[in-house]
């Protein structure tokens, strides 16, 4: 029976894996920016610009707001148009990215805003331009705080991934209801979600490592 | 090298706070190579008055020149060039937690795009100067108040500046730790040739390290002159307080009378 398992089992696991790397590398890819520029676009800050404080915040917000599985139902058209189809794993990506942008951004704001504002004065002092600022002192002081906040990202698209599932994307959460659950299997529900249990706890070990590695504050 | 004319700083009014007035007409020179000091109580004004020379505070009116040049006209991609030619070392010492000691020392010529090898020729005599060669590799978290300050002192020296700025730079340390702090300043002030502005809120400190000072109150300077002749006959009534403070001796020779006890 294992053996009959194991391969779709490694199958999925491999398609969850897929949809949250890559989820997570766009996802990063666009909320990072979006990330430091609400941390610095306040009044008297690096990049003040009230309208954007005004305009993107609520955005996030109201995006973050909206529980998942009804973000990836009420964007298919969207994703069509990204995709080309609304089912698979590819098209799962496009929700998964959607949702975790303003929870990056949001993450990334508040690891920057934990940087003390003297360096950013210091930086500053020295002649340092304001993208020099936020390369050579807001990312490198908050890198710790970020590589935090992202491994929390990808366990929570972990978990949103499996609900993808249910709008016809593959991963471990699609073969646990198909299999585990409409087919009255047990053992692969188990399977499932062992699996996931390690895939979180390898994610989670491994973040925890880089982010002390990075901390220089307490040596 | 510095003049300072006619500064006015007021921050304008916001949500549940009334407009303050910060500075008042500050007019003060500075000459090359002199170490000037500006002490007053916490709310004087020194700390917005020291950042209008380098522009982190904009003045509201007036004019800031540094060799010549009056800079409160520079435009936004002129200004980080001009700030290069200033040091300046913080109370806090604002070191980067994520950078060694040569690191955070060699900062402001990566910022200025400089090659490896011409931050390791400025880099690299500096270690001695301040005294940290043995911690070349460590970061600041391993490190003490005083060894943390040389790192600021020697990071404000590396663009070799003509003029270094010090916010209570020994207002976080031990009084020991102060005297070694500031006799390094006073060294490097001679070899160095460079102009100093300091800003205090302790007279001991303007006695061990300053030329010249100017005492603010209220975002004015009340009294200004040699280190001297501001110890030995005080005038305002503020410069004289500031000594009482510090110096249990201290009787000023020209007591300024209580205007409510003369009438």
């Amino acid at each position: 029976m294992f053996a009959t398992l194991a391969p779709i089992l490694f199958q999925a696991t491999l398609e969850t894996l897929y949809m949250v790397a890559a989820a997570l590398v766009i996802g990063t890819s666009f909320g990072l920016p979006l990330g430091v520029f609400l941390a610095t676009s306040g009044r008297g800050e690096l990049f003040e610009s009230l309208i954007f404080q005004k305009t993107i915040g609520p955005i996030v917000n109201a995006t973050r707001s909206v529980p998942f599985i009804i973000l990836a139902v009420a964007i298919i058209p969207f994703t069509r148009m990204v995709v080309g189809t609304s089912i698979g794993t590819s098209a799962a990506i496009v929700p998964l990215t959607v949702a975790a942008i303003p929870f990056i951004a949001r993450i990334i704001e508040g690891a920057v805003r934990e940087v003390d504002g003297g360096l950013v004065e210091a930086a500053q002092a020295m002649g340092a331009r304001p993208m020099q600022v936020v390369t050579k002192v807001l990312l490198p002081e908050a890198l710790p705080g970020i590589i935090h906040g992202l491994t929390l990202t990808a366990v929570t698209l972990i978990g949103y991934s499996a609900m993808v599932g249910a709008v016809g994307a593959g991963g471990l959460g699609d073969l646990g209801i198909r299999y585990g659950y409409q087919r009255f299997r047990p053992d692969v529900m188990g399977a499932v979600v062992i699996t996931l249990i390690v895939l979180v706890q390898m994610v989670q070990t491994s973040g925890d490592l880089l982010a002390r590695k990075a901390d220089k504050r307490n040596i | 090298m510095i003049r300072l004319s006619e500064i006015h700083k007021t921050y304008p009014a916001r949500r549940g706070s009334p407009a303050h007035v910060a500075l008042r007409g500050i007019n003060l020179d500075v000459a090359a190579g002199e170490i000037v000091g500006v002490i007053g109580r916490s709310g004087a004004g020194k700390s917005t008055l020291i950042r209008c020379i380098n522009l982190l505070e904009v003045p509201t009116s007036g004019a800031v020149i540094v060799n010549g040049v009056d800079v409160t006209a520079l435009s936004k991609r002129d200004l980080p060039l001009f700030r290069r030619q200033l040091g300046m070392v913080f109370q806090h010492f604002n070191l980067l937690s994520s950078r060694t000691v040569y690191d955070n020392i060699a900062l402001p010529l990566e910022l200025a795009g400089a090659s490896k090898a011409d931050i390791a020729a400025a880099v690299d005599p500096l270690l001695p100067l301040v005294g940290l060669e043995d911690k070349r590799d460590r970061y600041p978290a391993e490190l003490s108040g005083g060894q943390k300050q040389r790192v600021g002192i020697a990071r404000a020296l590396s663009s070799n500046p003509k003029v270094v700025l010090c916010d209570e730079v020994t207002s976080a340390l031990d009084p020991e730790t102060t005297r070694q702090i500031l006799s390094l300043l006073r060294d490097i002030n001679k070899r160095l040739g460079l102009t100093m502005v300091v800003i205090t809120h302790e007279m001991a400190v303007v006695k061990q390290l300053c030329d010249r000072v100017a005492v603010m109150d209220g975002g004015q300077i009340v009294e200004e002159g040699s280190v001297d002749a501001i110890f030995s006959d005080p005038k305002h009534a503020t410069t004289q307080s500031l000594l009482a403070d510090e110096f249990l001796d201290f009787r000023p020779a020209h007591p300024v009378s209580n205007p409510v006890e003369g009438a």
